[in-house]
């Protein structure tokens, strides 16, 4: 069981202010076997943007990792050096950031950046050796090879997202995390962009984190599932558990809010709000939502194989519907 | 009985530079309604370059049209005298999408409910545009204590926009025209917000526009639907009839791309490159079953 | 207490009016205590070093320095200020009215602003230097506003380009608030720390502006100002006779002004631009 691509373990991650820190991730613990899949769901401000980048090690001060472990394979990442974590990102694990096709350098080639990525990572390469692997990279995310030639601003969203993705995988990582990747693109380019990433993920056989919002994504695409809730994972489970079988209140309350097209019903909203993460009292932060209060240290319970949820005594039976789905 | 919001072969053209002019048609010859009686919700979707938010800021006013009718009770826009002009501002409200860059940031948020009772000469005195302003706070959903009196950087994305919820009630509007309402919003929210619009039909008589990308809200919040591709106007209908059972090959290819929250429901195998065949396969018409 | 932590949070600033005022004070206050005519030739012995009778000495026309520097300081803020302000006052008056109705009026304002860019300034100003027999503080204070109004113009133009596409506006206008309660009452509010700024860095461009073309000789000879004490700190050499306490005073004057305009106008920027704060 320790063969895992990606093992994250008690993940604390804090940003560091003058009005106190802002615990943005507490005690974040999953793992993702080899061509895995993890969809990583929460709202704004749940924390999953910011294990992306310390996943990668580029968060920033005032972002400091408390404690915890992030193991790609065998190594834990928070112990190497900085050349070495240098080397590794990129080769070992990779990120496409949100709104990434933005941050395209608009007077450069295409050929240019995918190059200058590569570049850092002391690729030797005689031209016409180059030349078929950036042709070979291009195709494996469909995109015409001549896409290199371009400019940034001559492509579409949805082609600068899919240069992106070919980045990322270009020096074969065994994980890749793609926080947002579809944000700003139209249902149909949506769906291309998610496609090509599973295909090159699954090539690849890499274990991949898709960070975001949208659980009509998660269902299409992921495996496993896990729900960030004022920076901690209140359940996490397969993609069948999670959708047939939610069982931590707040996601519950998610699945039911989420508008489908197979009859009209009126449509849920979680009510209150998310918690501010300055300061955040310790214990369940979903009861502080229903306006009740558990301040005791919650277990983290595993009620079926491989699914695991916070469980608060006091506000687990919120919003159960008698009757069955 | 005239309709309320008529539109005719509808057609807006952009044209940019001084000598060597680019045209770039945004919409091509789009007709619908909207009612008067009963109250409706229309959807018009499509995805970006579909012209969609030109089509929102022609029914607000911001726009003129290149070509096309667009008749409000019967007159068309261009053709209104000054206080036709005032009453169609106080008729036809629009909600637009970013709910942060619709506040002055120099104003509390409450300047945005004063002005418009100011303007349009609701109310007379304080007292009077105080009640109107409470009432419509809490129409909404939103505790007076809790919004009036801020700066909108001080309040989240979901009560700004619910307070232009609130604004746009305000006036007692026929239409409102909700351009992309909650896609800046928070997922759990949006589904607040959209109930409220439906609640402003049911209680009040409020016909509304709605605009997105996004068909799954606009299956459940709306009756009927135009579907866009490009400028054209490929599909209309009854939402339930044209999502369900969808004719024109990119209402189809649309609605398979939808990521159903269910992992039963997966995208099925369609191609996706045939954009030429898209464009050149006409509208289907209106069909209501 | 709210006023020391507003102090406080924003001490380049403070620091930058603390030092205005107390140039400008200096000044004000001063000329109360000291008499005017002590600035003139020939009020005293000329190139004496300081003394009882005069704190700083005397320059090389018989000018008491001290008093010399006391009525020049407010003689050079006023060129700077009325440059600064009818200069920034036109330039936004003009960049409001260009930016917002765009068309025909913008490009004739604009073609105008492009046009007085390309005169050089310098050569004017000798010119009318030779031409006037007399030109005061004021005169010069126009003189430069009347070149520099254009720095404004470009500026409040973009402002007002980029603003009049904001949705606010849009909203503004569907209210049936009319363009010019829009321009009042919507834009300008947000443009006000721009153009306080933009007065404040005005007013350091005029001053040096003043120094420059008061030290070359062309600008006005009968009111004290710092620019004129330069002039003839310059034209007399008091560098190479060594009157240290003639070329030393104006100095430091200019050295505090600029200091305190600086200090002003970082600290302004630090209000404006949040990521520039350290603290969170």
């Amino acid at each position: 069981m320790t063969n895992f691509a990606l093992s994250v373990e008690n993940l604390k991650v804090y940003y560091h202010t003058s009005g106190g820190p802002v615990k943005a991730v507490e005690g974040v613990s999953f793992n993702l076997s080899k061509g895995e899949k993890l969809g990583l769901v929460g709202e704004s401000g749940s924390g999953k943007s910011t294990i992306a980048l310390a996943l990668m090690r580029s968060h920033k001060p005032p972002a400091i990792i408390e404690e915890g472990s992030i193991n790609l394979g065998q190594t834990n990442l928070l112990d190497l050096s900085e050349e070495n974590m240098r080397k590794t990102r990129l080769s070992g694990i990779s990120m496409i950031p949100q709104g990434a096709m933005n941050s395209l350098n608009p007077v450069a080639r295409i050929r240019k950046q995918v190059v200058d990525a590569l570049s850092d990572h002391s690729f030797k390469f005689k031209k016409a050796e180059r030349e078929t692997f950036l042709r070979e990279l291009m195709e494996s995310v469909e995109l015409d090879p001549k896409v290199l030639n371009l400019f940034p601003h001559e492509l579409s969203g949805g082609m600068k997202q899919r240069v992106c993705i070919a980045i990322s995988i270009s020096l074969k990582p065994q994980v890749i995390i793609a926080d947002e990747p579809t944000s700003a693109l139209d249902v149909i380019v949506q769906r291309q962009v998610i496609e090509t990433l599973s295909k090159v993920q699954e090539e690849l056989g890499a274990a991949c984190v898709l960070i975001g919002h949208d659980m009509g994504l998660m269902a299409q695409f992921a495996d496993k599932i896990g729900i960030m809730y004022a920076g901690k994972l209140v359940e996490i489970g397969s993609v069948n558990d999670i959708f047939k079988n939610p069982t931590h209140p707040y996601t519950r309350l998610l699945i039911e809010s989420l508008p489908d097209t197979k009859g009209k019903r009126p449509l849920i909203g979680i009510p209150g709000l998310p918690p501010s993460l300055l300061n955040l009292a310790p214990g369940c932060s979903f009861c502080l939502r229903i306006e009740k209060e558990n301040r005791k240290e919650i277990p983290w319970v595993e009620i079926s194989k491989d699914h695991f949820i916070q469980k608060c005594d006091i506000c687990s039976d919120y919003g159960k519907v008698k009757t069955k789905k | 009985m005239a309709s309320l919001l008529q539109a005719t072969n509808i057609s807006k053209e952009y044209v940019s530079g001084t000598f060597l002019k680019k045209r770039n048609l945004a919409l091509k010859e789009i007709s619908f309604s909207v009612e008067e009686t009963p109250p409706s919700i229309t959807c018009i979707a499509g995805e970006s370059g579909s012209g969609k938010t030109t089509m929102a800021r022609l029914l607000a006013g911001l726009l003129d049209k290149s070509g096309g009718e667009l008749l409000y009770k019967g007159k068309s826009l261009n053709k209104m005298n000054s206080e036709e002009k005032l009453t169609f501002k106080k008729e036809v409200q629009t909600i637009f999408q970013d709910p942060f860059e619709v506040y002055n940031p120099f104003y509390k948020v409450d300047h945005v409910l004063t002005t418009p009772l100011k303007k349009f000469g609701i109310t007379s005195n304080k007292s009077d545009s105080d009640k109107m302003i409470l009432s419509a706070l809490e129409e909404v959903g939103l505790r007076p204590d809790e919004t009036l009196g801020r700066f909108p950087h001080q309040l989240s994305g979901g009560q700004r926009q619910r307070i232009m919820v609130a604004r746009a009630f305000l006036l007692r509007p026929k239409i409102i025209i909700a351009d992309e309402p909650v896609s800046m919003v928070d997922a759990s929210l949006r589904a607040t917000i959209l109930e409220e619009l439906k609640l402003l039909r049911e209680k009040h008589g409020i016909s509304i526009v709605y605009i997105t990308h996004d068909l799954t809200t606009a299956y459940q919040v709306a009756d009927n639907i135009l579907i866009l591709y490009k400028g054209y106007l490929k599909e209309a209908g009854s939402v339930e009839v044209v999502i369900n059972n969808p004719q024109h090959p990119y209402t189809k290819l649309l609605v398979d791309s939808i990521p159903q929250p269910d992992p039963d429901i997966k995208w099925g195998k369609l191609d996706i490159s045939a954009t030429q065949e898209l464009l050149e396969t006409p509208g289907v018409g209106w069909r209501n079953s | 207490m709210k006023a020391l932590k507003l102090i406080n949070d924003n001490r380049m600033l403070t620091a930058g009016i603390i030092t205005l005022i107390f140039v400008i004070f200096f000044g004000v206050i001063g000329s109360w205590f000291v008499d005017r005519e002590r600035a003139d030739v020939g009020a005293g012995r000329p190139a004496q070093p300081p003394s009882l009778d005069h704190w700083l000495g005397t320059d090389q026309q018989g000018r008491d320095v001290f008093a010399d520097i006391v009525y020049g300081t407010p003689g050079t803020l006023k060129i700077g200020l009325i440059a600064a302000f009818v200069g920034v006052g036109v330039g936004t008056i003009l960049g409001f009215i260009s930016g917002y109705f765009g068309g025909y009026i913008d490009n004739f304002i604009r073609f105008i602003s492009d046009v007085f860019m390309t005169i050089p300034v310098l050569m004017i100003l000798i010119v009318l230097a030779s031409l006037l027999d007399v030109m005061s503080n004021t005169m010069l204070g126009l003189l430069i506003a009347a070149f520099g109004w254009m720095g404004a113009l470009r500026v409040t133009r973009a402002q007002v380009l980029t603003m009049r596409e904001r949705a606010y506006i849009q909203v503004a206008k569907l209210n049936g608030v009319n363009d010019l309660e829009i321009i009042f009452k919507e834009m300008i509010p947000n443009l006000l720390p721009f153009i306080a700024a933009s007065l404040v860095g005005a007013s350091a461009g005029a001053v040096l502006a003043s120094l420059g073309l008061s030290a070359l000789g062309l600008g006005p000879q009968n009111e004290p100002s710092i620019g004129l004490t330069i002039f003839w700190v310059l034209h007399y050499g008091a560098l190479i006779r060594e009157l240290w306490w003639w070329f030393m005073p104006p100095i430091i004057v200019m050295v505090l002004l600029f200091i305190g305009l600086f200090m002003i106008t970082a600290g302004l920027d630090r209000i404006a631009n949040p990521r520039l704060r350290t603290k969170v």
